[in-house]
């Protein structure tokens, strides 16, 4: 074991569920390492006002965000961002983290924070056309697609609100969507939109186009019928999904992919811990990911010292 | 101006300056929304690594952005932000929409490549 790269607890994501665990932990004068595949805040970067932060009055996520880690690298916690994990070793006393650059770190307890992302459709052409007619945000491109015509997936609260919201700009908007009925709330669905089609039961199969996009398959999923549909762009609001595919399998998760933890946050491996929007709860705000890591990095903290004096007795002994 | 620990382009004539005074040049052009703040936060990073590059932002909806979204090269793009390289003043690459870290060290150590092996 390379001391050096050996922590008392390495916390796996940097949104704030992470920070707030790297922050307690480092403060606690526990070796600390944070590493994290996405960019330091995880979503909460892209909050861009927070106005319910207990504390402060208003403030974007991005900032927050940019505070938290100030805090916990003034604390000695290191981090590591926008890299990949290739291999994870979660059993046994030493725990072991391989990034993809190939360097390894080790330790005695693991606290994983890895979050959640917006859903994309994994099928033929999304990335090639994604940001030349492909979009994740309505606010960020809904400017791009004036006077065209557009598609959007889902069906939940985002999809529907962002179709309306579309409709400054695009001349039509066809909501494609799996089901045959929404799962957004009533006052958010548009029926009678002069704008605004809908094609239920249905999915989007693949993409076409030269340079941009031009048209998509949409397979109708009750007959099994597909057709090629012309469209300048497509935007995407399918929901988010737990970060926890790494971990698959190993970690005690419900069926939606969510770690299952007690209320110290302990999974069910020993010394190894979870926290934050990639756990099974009802509720997903700035201030739960940052009690959950809060929790999380307590009772780490506890496992530790209790780990240490147990070997230490059996040393003496 | 956007609110990222980057250093900022806020006219037409700090973009021209910037790009004729510095051989190696990275632009991003974006809002503060989620295709764009992944970007500065990797070119944040980058900035330690990559000390013969220099790192800057401009806000998409500053009218100065016209020197960005003018370019030939980013005819056709569809989401934001519309990172720019620039090698001695001129475009070396041009990407539309979010962008991985891997990516992004692709590019520099491709474009950049020379300075780098100097």
């Amino acid at each position: 074991m390379n001391t050096n790269n050996h922590y008392d607890a390495i916390v796996i994501g940097a949104g704030p569920a992470g920070l707030t665990a790297g922050i307690y932990l480092s403060r606690a004068k526990l070796k600390t390492l944070i590493i994290s595949e996405g960019t330091v805040g995880g979503q909460m970067v892209l909050t861009h006002e927070i106005a319910n932060y207990p504390g402060v009055e208003n403030i974007s996520g991005y900032q927050l965000s940019n505070i938290m880690k100030k805090q916990a690298k003034t604390f000695g916690c290191d981090i590591k961002s926008n890299t990949s994990i290739q291999s994870l070793e979660l059993e046994g006393s030493v725990k072991s983290v391989t990034l993809a650059e190939g360097e390894t770190f080790t330790s005695s307890s693991i606290i994983l924070t890895p979050g959640g992302r917006s859903r994309t459709l994994g099928v033929t052409g999304e990335d090639q056309f994604k940001g030349k007619g492909i979009s994740y945000c309505a606010t960020c491109d809904g400017d791009f697609f004036t006077g065209k015509e557009i598609v959007v997936v889902g069906g939940g609260n985002s999809a529907l609100e962002e179709a309306v919201s579309l409709t400054k700009y695009a001349t039509t908007v066809t909501v494609v969507h799996q089901f045959d009925h929404f799962q957004a709330y009533e006052h958010a669905i548009a029926r009678n939109h002069p704008k605004i089609n809908f094609v239920m039961e249905s999915a989007i199969t693949a993409f076409y186009g030269n340079e941009n996009l031009e048209s998509v398959d949409i397979k109708n999923l009750k007959s099994g019928e597909t057709t090629n549909f012309r469209t300048d762009g497509v935007f995407v609001f399918i929901g988010y999904t737990p970060n926890t595919e790494f971990i698959k399998n190993r970690v005690e998760m419900n069926k939606k992919g969510e770690i299952v933890v007690k209320e110290d946050m302990s999974t069910n491996i020993e010394g190894v811990y979870a926290a934050g929007d990639s756990t099974a709860k009802r509720f997903r705000q700035v201030t739960t990911a940052v009690g959950d890591g809060t929790i999380a990095a307590l009772a780490a903290s506890n496992y530790l010292h209790e780990t240490k004096t147990k070997n230490n007795k059996l040393i003496a002994a | 101006m956007l609110y990222t620990n980057l250093k900022h382009i806020e006219t037409a004539a700090d973009h021209a300056k910037v790009i004729s005074e510095n051989e190696n040049v990275m632009v991003i052009c974006g809002r503060m929304g989620p295709m764009c703040i992944p970007v500065y936060g990797i070119a944040e990073e980058l900035e330690e690594e990559y000390k013969h590059v220099k790192f800057y932002d401009l806000e998409f909806d500053n009218p100065e952005s016209h020197v960005i979204r003018n370019l030939a090269e980013v005819r056709g793009f569809m989401g934001i932000p519309f990172t720019i390289y620039y090698k001695n003043g001129k475009v070396a690459k041009a990407t539309s929409s979010i962008q991985t870290k891997a990516q992004v060290k692709a590019i520099l150590d491709k474009e950049f490549a020379a300075t780098v092996n100097a």
